[in-house]
């Protein structure tokens, strides 16, 4: 059985359930436990970079919307200083996003690297 | 028109091909499609499980595409393998059905940009085409639909998305002329997929960052426009990095959905900054960049530079090229034929041909199931008015393109649905209130031009609305449903909580119409040469063959017997006459009974009656006498001209043939024939009886020559002939002739 984000099983979600008030924008996001399985699928379908976004999209499906948006932002070209990556980095590693921190710090790498920081 | 110019040049000059741009190839403009002489040689040089160099470049001189795909876009431990594979036989391995996908699929992942599009430069397209075959993702294959509109009008666009459903499209893209409106599109396509088919992905095309808010909200279920491009200079012009768009990437995943990347070959040259290098192995930098970014698939085949592409020499080919590509790199292929690449109608259908023959997991990235005028892409390779060739296309080769026939009524009622539910749900969140006049005309609408009544302000209000009130897609399920619309709440519900469980994130998914997902983990592609891989199910199959314009001779019988009068009837056998001016109209078997329609449209009566004019003209007298025992014409016609005293009889098929005859000729020989029956009309019929006369007279006739036309007239008749002649030779029985007496039917 799989599980919303929110804890609510999948059965759970039925237009009774919405009626009665008991579904919200939570309830039909996906868990990120859902995603490290879904990452062992495309792992075994020989695409071990699929697998590898889908555990960078398992740390970020706990962070706000927001959040994801303004790290996104950043990431774009001249957008941000190194220092201003770093600790975007630093803030995804402390909430145990580990994989997603290593990305934001390998652009802020190549991003010095090709002038495109501000 | 130049001076000295002959008729000839200046008639092919006009034809709508000599619209299109033609480039003379130019590697220093990008302008070329293969191996530009700055192409650089493959080579990969790795040191402790780092790349050092790649494709004839050192580490210090990377970019940030060199960089982001030597550090995750290759499999290292495949490399020294692939690398060192001889060109020619990597070519060779993905054509042969004997090698399996799995096995191109994985050397594929161990070679550089440069190897690949080197290998399969090789590929002659009749190759290419049985490679998209065996290498696709996705053993089903399917179709994606645009429907936009000029004004943004969410009524017809939930009708036009909903006849989109109808006709089979698994996915359907919107965007919008006016930014400002997109959340407004997203829901009214939403909802009109919905009432079309359960399991209808829904993507609006707009900027990344709106886009993905869309997606959180629920109000989008796929994205699509995450573009990547081949060179550096243009990516950062794209206002990306590949960091940013693997973080993109990663964002729609995390919420649930699912996304693929655009690229296209041409599209550096367009944008002015090919690096001299050739389209082919930009692109490849491109699907190299998708892969390693962790996309799940890749649009691509020109795209929005089709037409840069399609200017050069091979371009078209290179085109397929990039989809095959794709598919190597073990991608979900939605293969272009998306924007119009040429005004000629033959040139575009060879671009698609061999893909749509070949199968993939979307044949058009983009088939503009609206009209032109309101496709806010731009005019599509496929439009409106081309589905039913799109289908014909399908039932000719017995090929699953992803569409199927829609019955009138049934796209009617949806339409109707659609545009009732789109109301109902703007009304309930207070929206938009659109009046009936407006809902009619979305409804009976083929394009916008149709809805005068459209209010081009409503949709940027309701958008607004959505947005300062933060309206997801759940509240757009609970306005359906408390208005009723119980089955497509669902159907919306359901495309939410299939973000739970992810399995559509997975490379190539669509779902089916009971909600079974369609992936390469669910439906990998099989294909091993012939008696292998997809086959239509016969009920597949059947919608394909059953297009609704279709007819059976059952089908013709009924029309025939509508135009079957009681003017006609027999009184009794058919006498010898000694008159002179004596001459036999000879009618078929089915004539009076079954048949009564010419096939100009005439009844057979309205044909025998001005056969009788003419000949009464010339003085003569008809007689009509119907040949029982045979439907072959000449015989018909002999067999009248020996009954008639002046010896000279007619001939005349109850489908409108005709001839003249002497009872003196042999069977096939005769005085003058009318075989082009579609062609004919009152006048050529009382010409024919005029002629006969004259022929009975000894005068001279006016020889008729059949008309001329430039149509497909065979294409057009030749089916309805055949079953025309089966229910002739179903009444042709032994027997006499018999005399037959015309009342006038006026």
């Amino acid at each position: 059985m799989t599980t919303a984000r929110s804890g609510k099983p999948a059965s759970e979600i039925t237009l009774d359930a919405l009626r009665d008030g008991q579904v919200g924008i939570d309830d039909v996001r996906i868990h990120p436990d859902t995603l490290l399985h879904q990452a062992a699928v495309a792992e075994r379908h020989a695409n071990p970079q699929l697998a590898e976004n889908f555990r960078r999209a398992a740390e970020l499906a706990l962070l706000p919307d927001e959040q994801v948006m303004s790290i996104y932002e950043a990431l774009r070209p001249n957008r941000s200083t190194y220092d201003d990556l770093v600790r975007i980095a630093d803030d995804l590693q402390a909430v145990g996003a580990v994989r997603s921190a290593a990305l934001v710090r390998e652009a802020a790498d190549a991003y010095r690297g090709r002038g495109l920081l501000t | 028109m130049t001076e000295g110019s002959i008729g000839r040049f200046r008639y092919m000059d006009a034809q709508r091909v000599n619209l299109d741009g033609f480039a003379v190839e130019s590697p220093e403009l990008g302008l070329v499609a293969f191996n530009s002489p700055a192409d650089p040689a493959p080579t990969l040089v790795v040191q402790q499980g780092r790349v050092l160099e790649m494709d004839t470049k050192a580490r210090a001189d990377f970019d940030l595409l060199d960089a982001f795909i030597a550090d995750h876009g290759l499999d290292l431990t495949v490399a020294a393998e692939a690398m060192a594979l001889d060109e020619v036989a990597y070519a060779r391995m993905v054509v042969d059905p004997s090698v399996s996908r799995e096995e191109v699929v994985r050397l594929a992942s161990g070679m550089t940009p440069a190897k690949l599009a080197r290998c399969l430069a090789h590929l002659r397209p009749a190759e290419l085409t049985l490679a998209l075959t065996k290498c696709r993702a996705r053993r089903t294959p399917s179709n994606q639909a645009h429907v936009t509109n000029r004004s943004d009008d969410p009524l017809l666009l939930a009708a036009d998305a909903a006849t989109a459903a109808a006709f089979g499209f698994r996915e359907i893209e919107t965007t919008v002329p006016v930014l400002g409106d997109a959340p407004s599109n997203a829901i009214a396509v939403s909802v009109g997929a919905a009432v079309g088919s359960p399991g209808i992905l829904v993507q609006c095309s707009v900027e990344e960052a709106l886009e993905l808010q869309l997606g959180m909200r629920g109000l989008v279920s796929y994205a699509e426009t995450v573009s990547l491009y081949g060179t550096e200079q243009i990516f950062i012009d794209g206002d990306d990095t590949p960091w940013s768009k693997a973080f993109l990437t990663s964002a729609y995943a995390s919420r649930g959905i699912k996304m693929r990347v655009t690229s296209g070959g041409g599209a550096e040259a367009l944008m002015g900054s090919a690096e001299g290098k050739s389209m082919f192995y930009l692109e490849a930098r491109c699907v190299a960049l998708a892969r390693a970014i962790g996309a799940q698939g890749v649009q691509n085949g020109g795209i929005d530079s089709a037409s840069v592409a399609s200017a050069v020499p091979g371009g078209v080919r290179s085109l397929m090229a990039e989809n095959l590509m794709v598919m190597l790199r073990n991608l979900e292929s939605c293969t272009g034929n998306d924007a119009l690449m040429s005004e000629s109608d033959v040139r575009r259908t060879s671009r698609t041909h061999p893909i749509f023959i070949g199968g993939t997991d979307f044949i058009c990235s983009g088939f503009g199931s609206i009209q032109r005028y309101d496709n806010m892409f731009g005019p599509s390779q496929w439009n409106a008015e081309d589905i039913d060739d799109y289908l014909a296309m399908q039932r000719d080769w017995g090929v699953d393109g992803g569409l199927r026939t829609a019955a009138e009524p049934e796209v009617a009622a949806l339409r109707e649905r659609a545009v009732a539910a789109v109301r109902a749900v703007y009304d309930s969140l207070g929206l938009a209130d659109f009046d009936d006049a407006w809902a009619r005309q979305a409804v009976d609408a083929a394009g916008s031009k149709d809805v005068p009544a459209a209010d081009l302000m409503a949709p940027l209000s309701a958008s607004r609305i959505i947005m300062d009130s933060q309206i997801t897609m759940l509240d757009v399920v609970a306005a359906l449903d408390e208005a009723g619309f119980e089955v497509e709440a669902q159907r919306l519900l359901d495309m939410l909580r299939v973000r739970i469980a992810g399995d559509y994130l997975q490379t190539a998914a669509i779902y089916t119409e009971d909600m079974q997902v369609l992936s390469l983990v669910t439906d990998p592609n099989d294909y091993a040469g012939p008696g292998t891989g997809y086959q239509p199910t016969p009920q597949r199959q059947a919608q394909i063959d059953a297009i609704r314009q279709q007819r059976s001779v059952e089908d013709l019988r009924l029309v025939q017997r509508t135009h079957v009068g009681e003017a006609l009837t027999v009184v009794g056998p058919a006498q010898q006459a000694t008159d002179p001016r004596d001459v036999v109209i000879g009618v078929s078997p089915a004539t009076g009974v079954a048949i009564g329609q010419t096939l100009c449209g005439l009844t057979t009566v309205e044909a025998i009656e001005e056969l009788l004019a003419g000949l009464e003209e010339e003085g003569c007298v008809g007689r009509i006498v119907r040949i029982n025992d045979t439907i072959d014409l000449g015989l018909i016609g002999l067999t009248a001209a020996r009954l008639a005293g002046s010896g000279i009889g007619i001939g005349l098929q109850a489908k409108g043939t005709a001839l003249i005859h002497r009872r003196d000729l042999t069977p096939l020989a005769n005085l003058e024939l009318y075989s082009v029956a579609p062609t004919l009309d009152r006048a050529a019929y009382r010409q024919l009886g005029i002629n006969a006369g004259r022929h009975a007279k000894g005068a001279t006739p006016e020889p008729q020559r059949n008309p001329y036309s430039d149509e497909a007239i065979e294409a057009r008749y030749h089916t309805t002939v055949v079953s025309l002649v089966a229910i002739e030779r179903q009444h042709c029985r032994p027997g006499a002739p018999e005399a037959m007496e015309l009342r006038s039917s006026r």
